[in-house]
């Protein structure tokens, strides 16, 4: 794939720049109908199966094993918010171009809202509720409140993912690194100057943890 | 009856209860107040306990889904709902048909109106077991269109051939403003300049979108869960549309995703949620998609605005005109006018006359947004400022400072409660680097660089009343405060608690807020204009008085002391005359257990009718052009604000920033795209193609500079914030670009593809 050149040259973030995402969209279509194919298979259909009808899905969430009837087309956010009453991961846009529906899929940030339900069947999801220690915050969410790196509070669980992403790949980003990391994470309040200071306040602050 | 959200009145209401005790002067000195502590909400708001109304989950709940005219203009001939009534999962269809749907919307329509004057109008409604249900109902729900013919811009809706869509003819003229003599104040400039500029049509996009969750308990009584900027606003449409006593209809909307004036009040999604959750018996929820949110909820309008400035060589404003036509939409629903604010009263001119108009179209109605009309405003008059600067050959600074008032010129010359313009401008440039920025140069590669100022006002930010606050002290020492205001994320809660930690001695953590809610909570308005903190903080400084005066009453008997000489340190009743005294804890004062509670009750008075008050700001701007691509780098920008008191220092800086973010949006992302000429319809309505500016598109490192003013016009002396802070921004940038490039951009956003030409063309003359 001829890619773009700001990415090629962007650092390595892990997350999703706006313009990084739209290059993956593809790949995730396919995807998604490549799962709805296996399911299909599994349950010894030769078509695919129809849209209303249910399917069993295991999801892993903060650790923790869910077995539940979906239906194909239903996206991980709103089985996560709907299905399970995790509200914590937001809805935006429902269209992969906000960023409020960030989480970790085995480790690295991903759109909720994009991603079926099916296709994160085998991985390790983790939400904003996955980062808390019973009702300890998280060094991220720490962060997020100490720096006040949000107004509203609504997108602030997507950042939280970003930023969260972001240092598990990179424990130590440069400021330039930060934007890019939460690049696709749109903030209307506009918290954005203190989201990268609180990414940096969480970078000292998981290291303290470690160390 | 109108739909038209109120925002801000020109002649503020004064009317406060009989009762209201004289009015202390503001504090001195102050232990919590103005410091920057954390929000008292910051670990529900970065946990997830936040429950925001898009959160609300109830037994039973069905979902909803909207059906909009894809047209720009049509008529509904016939909606057939037969077929997506049989569907699975599908509870009840809504149209204009349906009994008790036909409830008046804007001026003489009504909910589903059998002409839809804008995509995106409601043409009819779903409820479901999941959203996935009631949208496959919805896609087969079969509507016959007329579809007729539309205008979608000033020069379409302008001529006789054109459709009409508001009774009364397409154009709205407002009131011209007019002082002194316009014409003798051009024959006294030496310099006349002229200029026509415009802005795009923007669009809230709060991250959170538009929604509510209602629920009846019988057929009389009805609860909606949602997030406006103020409960009671939506509270009053609901009852008034439904005809239900005010009392039976309950808002609740303690968390919300942003709103900046499209959540002032009741939308239609309010109503179709009712009717839903009444046809069904169960409680519904509805959230409108993103999509939907672009064309249906409200924008700020497009202004075309043409300026003619005179001015003398020695700098002082001879004359200014003002001639703006703003595009309203199908239907007048707020958010028009305000746009000649700045031009009236930001600068020294004895001669000034404006005239505005608003256009109809068919697009979504405009609506209150952010500073409704100042930032266009600014946007024109802050270039011409700039060009007339050079003009004469004077500092862009230097020019605004020799053109500062100390009235309300604009309000028979009335002055000022406090204004920092000055300071704002003067501390401003200092703090940016000014100078070092004029001098050094745009440099001679193909990347230029510059620096550009502009100031700015807010018509509003002064709040006033009605406001009702009660303070609740427990025997313990700890602290109920109950207000109805929202906290649109500004942190009005955390203010307010610090109005009351001030006042009472109580630490912050002892402080619980109860807020936004029609049912348990005392009457506000809406959050918006800027004027929650200036119309709720001396309300709550009110109550927590009332609360000291009846603890020192019961501290005084046990004491054996004047209440006159009593105050509180630390949770702890001393005497003022006598450090001796031992001191009284009040979790353990004699006599308060008994009583269980003090009740105090604040309520805010009017403003003074001898001043005006009024924000300011001066905004800075460093960019970097590259002139081949036309691409911008915002390098480097100061906001320097004047809003009376900083109530708390972190949040006061965090909200400027958000509202320059906002204002990097109008300068060089955010635009609606209308397929003019054609079909009429938004070809930008997502937010791929809808640019909000993110993380990479401001500058990396902005600066804040307070300007602590310490007004007296209310017991805090706190002014408005918000929207202030955001009306400088896009022109300080424009005259930046021009600092660098010598290329003067008149239209919002400025995008690659709008600079490039410019800067090819500038490339060619030079």
């Amino acid at each position: 794939m001829d890619e773009d050149r700001d990415d090629k040259d962007a650092p390595p973030s892990q997350g999703l720049s706006r313009r990084g995402f739209i290059a993956t969209l593809g790949t995730g279509a396919v995807a998604a109908a490549a799962a709805a194919t296996a399911a299909g298979a599994a349950a010894g259909a030769e078509v695919l199966p129809d849209a209303a009808e249910m399917l069993k899905v295991t999801l892993t969430i903060n650790g923790r094993r869910h077995r539940l009837m979906v239906e194909p087309r239903w996206s991980l956010l709103f089985v996560l918010r709907d299905q399970l009453g995790l509200t914590g991961t937001k809805v935006g846009c429902e269209r992969g171009e906000c960023g409020s529906c960030t989480v970790l899929i085995d480790g690295k940030p991903r759109y909720a809202c994009m991603t079926l339900a099916l296709e994160a069947e085998g991985a390790d999801i983790t939400t904003l509720e996955g980062l808390m220690k019973g009702e300890e915050l998280g060094p991220v969410q720490q962060a997020f409140a100490e720096e006040d790196a949000f107004q509203c509070g609504y997108c602030t669980p997507g950042q939280i993912m970003a930023v969260e992403g972001l240092l598990r790949a990179n424990p130590n980003p440069t400021l330039d690194q930060v934007r890019e990391g939460v690049g696709g994470n749109l903030c209307r309040c506009g918290s954005y100057p203190l989201i990268f200071k609180a990414a940096r306040r969480a970078a000292e602050l998981k290291k303290g943890r470690t160390t | 009856m109108s739909r038209e959200d109120t925002y801000w009145a020109d002649d503020e209401p004064a009317q406060a209860p009989a009762q209201t005790p004289a009015p202390l002067p503001p504090w001195t000195e102050t232990r919590i107040v103005g410091k920057p502590v954390q929000r008292i909400d910051a670990y529900e708001r970065v946990s997830g306990a936040a429950t925001f109304s898009a959160d609300i989950i109830l037994p039973d709940m069905l979902h909803g889904a909207t059906l909009r005219c894809p047209h720009a203009h049509a008529r509904v001939k016939k909606v057939d709902a037969s077929a997506a009534g049989k569907m699975p999962g599908v509870h009840a269809i809504i149209t204009d048909q349906s009994a008790g749907a036909q409830v008046p919307w804007y001026g003489g329509s009504r909910l589903f109106d059998p002409e839809c004057r804008f995509e995106g109008e409601e043409v009819a409604a779903v409820a479901a077991d999941t959203p996935y249900q009631a949208w496959d109902a919805v896609r087969a729900i079969k509507v016959e269109y007329e579809i007729l013919p539309c205008v979608s811009s000033e020069e379409e809706a302008s001529k006789p051939t054109a459709p009409v869509i508001a009774q009364g003819g397409n154009r709205a003229p407002g009131k011209p403003y007019e002082r002194g003599n316009l014409q003798a104040g051009f024959a006294a400039a030496d310099v006349v300049r002229e200029r026509t500029y415009s802005t795009a049509c923007e669009i809230h996009n709060p991250m959170e979108s538009f929604g509510c969750v209602a629920k009846w308990d019988g057929s009389n009584y009805l609860t909606i869960w949602d997030g406006p900027q103020g409960v009671f606003p939506v509270q009053q449409t609901v009852a008034q549309l439904l005809k239900l006593p005010l009392a039976n209809v309950r808002v609740i909307g303690p968390y919300m995703g942003g709103g900046f004036g499209a959540k002032l009040g009741a939308s239609k999604y309010h109503i179709i949620t009712a009717l839903l959750a009444k046809m069904t018996g169960r409680p519904v929820k509805l959230f409108i998609t993103r999509e939907e949110a672009m064309l249906a909820v409200g924008n700020r309008p497009p202004v075309k605005m043409t300026i003619k400035a005179g001015v003398k060589k020695d700098g002082t404003l001879t004359a200014l005109q003002m001639t703006n036509v703003g595009i309203m939409g199908a239907y007048r629903a707020g958010g028009a006018g305000g746009v000649d604010w700045v031009v009236r009263d930001l600068y020294l001119c004895p001669n000034v006359r404006t005239e505005a108009a608003d256009v109809y179209i068919n697009a979504g109605p405009s609506r209150a947004f952010r500073a409704p009309g100042h930032p266009q405003g600014a946007w024109a008059l802050e270039q011409m400022m700039d060009e007339l600067a050079e003009a004469i050959g004077m500092d862009p600074v230097e020019f605004r400072l020799k053109n500062v008032p100390t009235v309300s010129q604009a309000n028979n010359n009335t002055p000022y409660s406090t204004t920092g313009l000055k300071d704002c401008l003067a501390e401003g440039a200092k703090a940016f680097g000014w100078q070092e920025g004029r001098r050094k140069g745009p440099g001679t590669g193909p990347i230029r660089r510059g620096v550009g100022v502009a100031a700015g006002l807010w018509q509003g930010g002064a709040g006033g009343p009605p406001s009702t606050v009660i303070v609740r002290l427990f025997s313990d020492g700890s602290v109920n405060l109950n207000m109805g205001a929202s906290d649109i994320g500004t942190g009005t809660k955390t203010v307010m608690a610090q109005v009351v930690a001030e006042e009472l001695g109580v630490p912050l953590e002892r402080i619980r807020v109860e807020h936004a809610d029609t049912g348990t909570t005392q009457y506000a308005s809406a959050s918006g204009g800027s004027k929650t903190v200036p119309t709720e903080s001396p309300a709550v400084r009110n109550a927590a008085l009332d609360v000291k005066r009846q603890l020192f009453e019961i501290a005084s008997a046990v004491m054996k002391l004047p209440a006159e000489d009593l105050s509180i340190v630390d949770g702890r009743i001393v005497s003022k005359s006598d450090p001796a005294k031992k001191p009284e804890a009040i979790g353990t004062l004699p006599g308060f257990r008994s009583r269980g509670v003090i009740v105090g009750v604040g309520y805010r008075e009017p403003n003074p009718s001898d001043r005006v008050t009024r924000p300011f700001a001066a905004q800075f701007a460093e960019v970097e052009v590259n002139t081949r691509t036309g691409e911008v780098k915002i390098l480097r920008f100061l906001a320097a604000q004047d809003s009376g008191r900083v109530m708390n220092a972190k949040m006061f800086a965090n909200q400027t920033f958000g509202a320059v973010t906002m204002g990097v949006g109008l300068a060089m992302t955010e635009a609606r795209v209308l397929d003019r000429g054609q079909t009429g319809k938004m070809v930008n309505a997502n937010l791929h193609d809808y640019k909000l500016p993110t993380a990479l598109d401001i500058a990396p490192d902005p600066v804040c500079l307070p300007i602590d003013l310490h007004d007296t016009f209310t017991n805090t002396g706190a002014k408005g914030l918000g929207e202030p802070a955001t009306v400088p921004t896009a022109p300080a940038i424009a005259n930046a670009i021009y600092h660098a490039t010598g290329v003067r951009c008149t239209d919002s956003p400025m995008t690659p593809e709008r600079l490039s030409p410019l800067l090819a063309k500038a490339a060619k003359r030079g």
